[in-house]
């Protein structure tokens, strides 16, 4: 099975390694948004695409390219993001090569789903929310990355 | 050492402000604090811009205390790592992020007793030299390497059905 995991850096990045002990027997590829977070992901095929953070809308673009360019070359089975906006075109794309794609939410949003989480939902297979009270019909709790 | 970070999103010169009035009053004890476009200009500490994850590491490795925003990354290296921790949300109102997503999640992880908060400036400085004044700080909480099993497993479920 071929996985690629997508976040951007800091927190979304870190919650998103925590997940690696799920797919010990599988391939993962990794896309993030700063080279130097390679380092991090020692022996794994690494990614790096433009910063989105700020919703700057050429960057995005060009991000959702580059991200759709990497899925197409790469053909993953599944797709696991714990966001956030590039996390949301690797959801986006997915759908359309065929892979499985599975939607995180940050551990951050204690209160309601964040932004990003609401649009995945109507695009990936399975969406998590990380707090029991936020689950519902279409979002699945099963604890969280705290452990 | 206290370790002082904010993320590289967005500046955060009233957490930036507080630690630098704190840092005058302990001159004994060295403040490193990772800034990004502050406007506020550092007199007490020694200032660092973007890092690398591995000069990130070490800086953490080496403090005894972190004081951050609360953002999770943050956090959840410091709970791994076994970093005592004090954070002080960014606040939406003060144009610090874009919602209040980071007092929510501070006053969840206060009330598991994982992280010490400040809710205010006075409130940080009091934390900190209650905190290094008691000795060397501990940790409130250790995080394993990997999320809880029950997420493993559902996701190890739904990968290979």
């Amino acid at each position: 099975m071929k996985i690629i995991a997508i976040a951007s850096v800091g927190g979304h990045w870190i919650q998103l390694l925590r997940l690696k002990q799920a797919f010990k027997g599988d391939e993962i590829e990794f896309i993030s948004t700063k080279e130097s977070f390679a380092a991090t992901v020692p022996g794994h095929v690494f990614h790096t695409i433009p910063d989105g953070s700020r919703w700057n809308k050429m960057k995005l673009l060009q991000a959702f390219f580059k991200v759709t360019g990497i899925l197409i070359r790469s053909k993953p089975d599944v797709i696991i993001t714990t966001g956030a906006a590039p996390g949301l075109m690797g959801i986006v794309a997915g759908r359309f090569i065929g892979a499985k794609t599975i939607w995180i939410d940050s551990i951050a949003n204690v209160e309601k789903i964040s932004l990003s989480g609401k649009i995945a939902q109507k695009f990936a297979n399975r969406v998590y929310t990380q707090w029991p009270d936020l689950a519902n019909s279409k979002v699945v709790y099963s604890g969280n990355i705290l452990s | 050492m206290i370790f002082v970070t904010i993320g590289t999103q967005e500046p955060f010169d009233r957490l930036i402000k507080a630690v630098d009035e704190i840092a005058a009053t302990i001159q004994e004890e060295e403040v490193i604090a990772q800034t990004s476009e502050s406007a506020y200009v550092v007199q007490h500490m020694k200032t660092v811009a973007f890092l690398s994850p591995v000069e990130f590491n070490k800086l953490f490795d080496e403090a005894r205390l972190i004081v951050s925003h609360a953002g999770m990354g943050t956090v959840i290296s410091a709970l791994t790592k076994q970093k005592p921790i004090l954070v002080m949300p960014r606040r939406a109102s003060l144009g610090e992020h874009r919602n209040d997503h980071q007092m929510a999640s501070a006053k969840k992880l206060h009330e598991l007793n994982f992280i010490h908060v400040a809710y205010d400036e006075e409130e940080l400085k009091e934390k900190i030299l209650a905190l290094i004044e008691a000795g060397d700080p501990q940790p409130l909480h250790h995080l394993g390497e990997w999320a809880s099993d029950e997420l493993i497993q559902s996701l190890q479920k739904f990968v290979h059905p």
